[in-house]
């Protein structure tokens, strides 16, 4: 008997080289040059982050009372705040407190809504309901309000405030992996699996996991938009980053003060954390386009 | 192959289900999806299960297998020895030990059954090293001989390859090689072939039956189609609402066919009937298992139903290997298989 093979040109290779794959994501970016511009957009924050030392003028904290408050100009080019220091500076350093903590924030309640939901999702009965019902509980608490009390509790902090947008975050994720976990549970190929003896552990690490990961990962992006927002407004109301700290919605808040006069100062700030929420979304938008095809151009 | 008769086989028994009863608890009451079901299956021997859909041909196997959900089902009777391993009262890892090694299932839809996100070569080592002691390229190894022996060409290349870059037969391939890939004892093969074109399907299951045949390996065929079974099968049960109307070997059923619902449905095969001629169905549907019918489950659809076959149901009995679970038993033999009828 002749050996029957596949006849698809496409299955010749055993995996693309890395190039391939810039190329492809190249092609598809190329379709929704929104996205580009978020691409774009967060590579500039992740730089600023890790280059902060070497892209700044001058010590985001270097204090000198002979300029303080001047417009932008050429030396200063957001101007200087009323202690005289470097607002471009401060801007740069302050993508570290603002979008760190963002990050931070995002994986933190991915990580744990991700085990949580997952496990809810695989034992399923008593256990789930439980576990669902306190997610609803953790839902009902506005992020700012259980903020307020971690810092009353634990006095204001960054770190605190992290915590507490974090914890209200789980719970969307916790609903997304439990969901993904209950259809693909009922996927022929995880009963199959079954079958052949898994064990529960193996079918939630190889089978539900990396299945469930595309919609998470979208959920992640497009909140971490949102998750910049609620950093630096904890930080504008005096819950997040303390004063000396450079970071972005602080700045906002100390320039309020003199919004009339010196406008520079609460606007570029204000302006930075408008353009990396926004380019947040555009990239979370295009993942989503990208992992969802039927979903393209919608 | 050896033809079994009896039922009790002293001679090795690759799976045993005794009088087996089970129902499913619901909101309106028990459905009684398995109603006294006594299945045998010999070592090497390969048994076709044949019925409608919900007849409770797959909810057996899985009963057996312990695949139902738990907590889900009452087992209301009966037992199941599967290589002498009780299985209704083994825990989950010892069954999980067993699934795979002792016993293997290939389902019918091999465009889902494998997960989209792993490579072939992974899935299948996975499998292989879940039974045996053995390392990696050792168990490479075995997958492309298995792979091999499934007529693929190029195993070491299919191995790198994702599910969704293989047709359906490549796919069912794949999980029949899964399915032999420890030796298990046994195979249930639940509608290998429903899912795939007719082209394909002889290759398919010429593929299960010669690899059965060369490694000794038990097979039982779930099937609503008779002409898919009557080729590889050596005996046949017909089931109907939960329970066995009728089985024997194979040819013996579909040449002399006793039972009014083998006869319903081997009429109801598309094969049989002249071109430009309707074709037959069976009127009626397969009775709510909730209330069922009294006597013969069959009766409502019956055309020789009697008195008799509505008051008391009847048990299998028959000499010479076939029986039949039917009150009315050798009035029908007499009536020729086709016309004689409306």
């Amino acid at each position: 008997m002749s050996a029957i093979t596949p006849t698809d040109p496409v299955a010749t290779r055993r995996s693309r080289p890395f190039t391939d794959r810039l190329r492809y994501l190249w092609y598809l970016s190329r379709r929704s040059p929104l996205t580009l511009v978020g691409v774009a957009i967060i590579l500039a924050v992740l730089v600023m982050i890790v280059a902060a030392p070497w892209l700044a003028p001058y010590n985001p904290d270097k204090v000198s009372l002979t300029s303080r408050l001047l417009p932008p100009s050429s030396a200063h080019w957001f101007g200087t705040d009323e202690v005289g220091r470097d607002l471009f500076s401060r801007v740069i350093f302050g993508a570290r407190a603002s979008c760190g903590a963002a990050f931070m924030i995002v994986l933190i309640s991915t990580a744990v809504g991700v085990l949580i939901g997952c496990f809810s999702g695989v034992v399923g009965g008593r256990v789930d309901t439980a576990i669902m019902r306190l997610m609803d509980v953790v839902l009902a608490l506005p992020a700012l309000v259980l903020a307020m009390a971690l810092a009353a509790a634990l006095g204001p902090s960054l770190f605190n405030s992290m915590l507490a947008v974090a914890i209200v975050r789980i719970p969307a994720y916790v609903r997304l992996a439990r969901g993904q976990t209950l259809s693909l549970r009922e996927q022929v190929f995880v009963k199959a699996s079954r079958t052949y003896g898994a064990s529960p552990f193996y079918i939630l690490r190889w089978h539900i996991l990396p299945n469930a990961t595309s919609p998470i990962i979208v959920q992640a992006t497009l909140d971490l938009g949102g998750v910049v927002l609620i950093a630096a407004a904890l930080s504008f109301i005096g819950l997040g980053a303390q004063p000396p700290t450079a970071e972005w919605g602080a700045l906002v808040s100390s320039g309020r003060s003199y919004m009339l006069d010196q406008w520079w100062y609460a606007t570029f700030p204000g302006l930075a954390i408008l353009i990396t929420a926004m380019g947040c979304n555009l990239v979370g938008d295009g993942i989503r386009d990208m992992l969802d095809p039927r979903l393209r151009g919608r | 192959m050896m033809m079994t008769t009896g039922t009790a086989e002293p001679r090795g028994q690759a799976l045993a289900i005794n009088n087996l009863s089970l129902e499913f608890p619901t909101f309106s009451g028990a459905v009684k999806a398995l109603d006294n079901v006594s299945i045998n299956v010999a070592k090497a021997e390969v048994v076709g299960i044949v019925g409608e859909s919900g007849c409770g041909k797959s909810v057996t196997t899985m009963a057996a297998t312990g695949l139902l959900p738990k907590g889900r089902y009452h087992i209301t009777g009966g037992n199941v020895r599967l290589f002498g391993h009780s299985t209704l009262s083994m825990d989950d890892s010892q069954l999980q030990d067993l699934r795979g090694k002792v016993v293997s299932t290939i389902f019918q839809e091999p465009m889902n059954a494998l997960n989209p996100t792993i490579r072939i070569g992974r899935q299948l080592t996975d499998v292989i090293m879940r039974h045996e002691e053995i390392g990696l390229v050792e168990a490479r190894r075995v997958a492309r001989d298995i792979l091999a022996d499934m007529l693929i060409g190029e195993p070491e290349r299919v191995m790198n390859l994702y599910p969704f870059e293989l047709s359906g037969g490549m796919r069912q391939r794949v999980l029949i090689a899964m399915a032999f890939s420890c030796n298990p004892g046994l195979i249930i093969a639940d509608e290998p072939t429903t899912a795939l074109d007719v082209t394909v399907q002889a290759v398919i299951l010429r593929l299960i039956q010669n690899r059965a045949r060369r490694t000794g390996t038990a097979v039982v065929f779930i099937s609503h189609n008779v002409a898919v079974v009557s080729q590889l099968c050596d005996r046949l049960y017909v089931m109907y609402a939960g329970r066995i109307v009728e089985h024997g070997a194979t040819r013996s059923v579909l040449e002399t066919p006793q039972h009014p619902y083998t006869q319903a449905l081997l009429r109801c095969l598309p094969e049989r009937v002249a071109p430009k001629q309707d074709l037959e169905a069976i009127p009626g549907a397969v009775p709510n298992l909730l209330q069922p019918p009294a006597g013969c489950y069959f009766q409502p659809r019956c055309k020789e139903a009697v008195e008799q076959c509505r008051s008391r149901s009847p048990q299998l009995a028959g000499e010479g290997g076939q029986q039949v679970a039917c009150w009315r038993r050798g009035v029908a033999a007499e009536l020729p298989g086709q016309g004689g009828r409306q």
